[in-house]
């Protein structure tokens, strides 16, 4: 039977196994519209605006390890998903982004709501489509599935002109897809793993250094054997946390510029790094002079263009951190007799020094809130087991450095691209995923208000969520920079205005509950968290000057952390 | 260091912005670049002239792998090949320059169209730096306009890169 490229476009994301789309109609995108409308099998979720789309696409998929689907309409539909779209390509995500487009005979002439979609995407995409003809649009739609899901995940963007959403051809989806120019998942050779292994065994200072991507690769257990095996110290980046438990005593904490002293200390200090999926970016490393000066690296990740990008690996293996992980537990294994706990344990002593400095640090108060504790608080009162979102700036630090994940898919931010607004929409797609888990937003009264517009899809789809908005009436990480840096010069970090968030919350008819005094953080939690039908706003009014510590200056190395105020 | 990369490159639209786009959004240079169709319909073949340490040109390398589009590389530089650029010159030339012209596009084995009695077009095909030579050769003339091809090269030893080769 023939069928209009339109519905050929649904009934191929109901072959690929999507259950949702987040999108937003227009023009160009009528027909696949009107395709969805005959169907009851690929549900559509009606964001407020197609930023949203894309962080609630990325929010499902990072929650799921499924691709998130996006559908947008042509020209300021697709300009505005771009935000969304880099914010994936950035943390790896794998998307599939359906973009219309004018038609194809309007394509170049200026018409109404047209812009080069593949071209404004481009840089931020792992690869993108123009549609020619509606029998191209299955097997596209099977390769953008391939290319997003394998390798290095990440966004792939198919945009489909008007007219060939309307054009009839039969539809059969692909079961596989031929690709001589998109290479096949490499494989790690065994004398790498021997090699590798072989360091490990040596190593007197080692550190095992795990990131974002021992998260994609579904590897957490894999890691924890590895780690346990070895008894070596392991360290998260912001992207890895919850991949080793954050309460095992061979957990060193997160690294980098908000990082555990432990944590970039046994970096800069050690003989030996395992990098397990992480790229060695500049929140990671400091200055790249001073970086870890006595360190061999190994460095495993299955994109080789990470390998020697920063930091110059002595092994690099490029290959699925899962399956390398399982080679070396196999290797370790057979070589048991071969570690030697003694030779690690002055490392293992000098770390716990280290460790005594308790950077995570901060000044309780019983007058004025102070973020750090809110953050506390919910770990408490979700047991830990939350999915928890955050936008960006103090307030996702004293997330990552507070909430203390023992589990991976659950800790949601943009870490890569450091979008602000994605906190919200990203909880939405999350709660979608999962019904019957809490789902909570950690988020500032900044970045909040730049996709708040959300509140109404959530009332839509009724995806009660935790909103936990950590107000210091200003812009807090721009504030802190402003404070060390530009002497306190706080040039538009204040945020003037502000919306009563309550009346707010209520307005989209929501819960919303105003909290200034510590002694009422944790009843008002509990209060929110027991409403399991509604989303409840909390308005948390925190400390103004409040600063996320340790960090590491622009400039500075992993040893040069300021741990205190002055200091 | 200067290398000349071949790439053979999906027949695709928008498959040589990738490429451009590449080498723009990391600031990577672009000496040279030339496309053209090759024997197998399905593919070009892109000769990228770029400088780099070591470190860069294998970044450069690892990126190009990564896009969807690029079926396969070589540095062609990293072994013995050819390199050839085409050349064309407009040259103005009275009568007694004219001699020196003559024994100029000689020496270098290049051609000469006349254009009219004073005009003419020198175009020779040679490597980057022999063409360098033959401009400088000519700089006592006034040179109207100057067209170069830039960089096209094989590997001239007895493998042959394919859309199959695995690449650096």
């Amino acid at each position: 039977m023939q069928l209009t490229g339109a519905d050929i476009v649904v009934k191929s994301l109901e072959e690929e196994g999507v259950e949702f789309v987040f999108g937003y109609p227009g023009g160009a995108a009528l027909h696949i519209y009107d395709a969805f409308h005959r169907q009851n099998e690929v549900e559509h979720i009606l964001v407020r605006h197609e930023q949203g789309a894309t962080h609630a696409a990325d929010g499902y998929a990072r929650s799921t390890g499924k691709p998130g689907v996006v559908l947008v309409t042509s020209g300021p539909g697709i300009t505005n998903a771009i935000t969304g779209i880099a914010t994936a390509y950035m943390d790896s995500i794998p998307m599939v982004v359906l973009s219309g487009q004018v038609m194809k005979p309007l394509i170049g002439y200026d018409a109404f709501q047209e812009i080069d979609a593949v071209g404004i995407s481009r840089p931020c995409v792992k690869h993108n489509f123009l549609i020619q003809n509606v029998e191209e649009i299955a097997e596209t739609i099977k390769k953008a599935f391939h290319i997003a899901t394998t390798g290095r995940p990440g966004p792939v963007l198919v945009d489909i002109p008007k007219d060939i959403t309307a054009h009839l051809t039969e539809f059969l989806y692909p079961k596989s897809v031929e690709m001589r120019s998109y290479p096949e998942a490499p494989k790690a050779q065994p004398s790498e793993i021997v090699t590798a292994v072989e360091a490990m065994l040596n190593a007197k200072r080692p550190v095992v250094y795990a990131g974002g991507g021992v998260v994609l690769a579904h590897a957490q257990e894999e890691l924890r054997r590895f780690v346990k095996q070895l008894g070596f110290p392991c360290t998260n980046t912001l992207m890895g946390l919850g991949a080793y438990p954050h309460d095992d005593p061979l957990f060193i904490g997160m690294l980098g510029m908000h990082g555990t002293y432990e944590a970039n200390m046994t970096m800069h200090d050690s003989d030996l790094i395992i990098a397990l999926g992480a790229r060695f970016d500049d929140r990671i490393t400091g200055t790249l002079d001073g970086f870890a000066p006595n360190a061999k690296v190994i460095h495993v990740d299955i994109d080789p263009s990470v390998i020697d990008k920063n930091i110059k690996a002595d092994i690099a293996i490029v290959a699925d951190v899962k399956e390398v992980l399982n080679s070396f537990n196999s290797e370790l294994s057979r070589r048991s007799d071969d570690i030697n706990p003694s030779l690690i344990v002055d490392w293992w002593s000098i770390i716990q020094g280290w460790r005594g400095k308790d950077s995570y640090w901060y000044d309780e108060s019983s007058d004025i809130i102070k973020p750090q504790f809110v953050v506390q608080k919910l770990h408490e009162v979700t047991g830990g087991e939350a999915y928890v979102t955050s936008d960006v700036g103090q307030h996702q630090m004293f997330a990552a450095q507070f909430y203390g994940f023992s589990d991976t898919h659950k800790w949601i931010n943009s870490g890569g691209l450091g979008t602000m607004g994605f906190g919200l929409p990203a909880a939405m797609g999350v709660k979608i995923a999962h019904r019957d888990a809490d789902v909570a937003c950690i988020t500032g009264e900044g970045s909040i208000q730049m996709c708040i517009q959300e509140l109404a899809t959530c009332q839509q789809y009724k995806l009660p969520v935790k909103v936990i908005n950590l107000n210091n009436r200003y812009l807090g990480m721009v504030r802190q920079w402003q404070e060390f840096s530009y002497e306190k010069r706080y040039s538009n970090s204040y945020m003037d205005s502000l919306p009563d968030f309550v009346a707010l919350a209520e307005a989209y008819g929501h819960v919303g509950m105003q909290i200034d005094k510590p002694s009422d953080v944790e009843g008002a939690l509990k209060e929110a968290f027991a409403m399991k039908d509604r989303l409840v706003f909390m308005d948390f009014i925190t400390d103004q000057q409040e600063n996320v510590y340790p960090m590491i200056e622009s400039g500075k190395g992993h040893h040069e952390m300021r741990l205190r105020p002055g200091k | 260091m200067r290398h000349i990369i071949s790439v053979l490159l999906e027949n695709e639209s928008g498959a040589l912005s990738r490429v451009a786009g590449l080498f723009s959004a990391r600031g990577y240079n672009i000496e040279s670049l030339t496309v053209a169709p090759t024997n197998d319909s399905t593919l070009s073949r892109m000769t990228i002239v770029t400088t780099g340490d070591d470190r860069k040109i294998d970044q450069i390398e690892k990126h190009l792998n990564k896009l969807v589009d690029v079926a396969a590389l070589q540095d062609i530089t990293a072994g013995s090949h050819l390199e050839r650029e085409v050349v064309l010159a407009k040259l103005l030339a009275n009568k007694e320059q004219k001699v020196e012209l003559d024994s100029i596009v000689n020496a270098y084995n290049a051609s000469l169209i006349t254009v009219s009695d004073t005009q003419f077009i020198v175009e020779m095909s040679g490597s980057s730096e022999k063409v360098d030579e033959l401009l400088k050769s000519l700089s006592g003339l006034t040179i109207l306009e100057l067209a170069r091809s830039g960089v096209t090269g094989l590997s001239s030893d007895e493998s042959a890169l394919t859309a199959d080769s695995t690449s650096a």
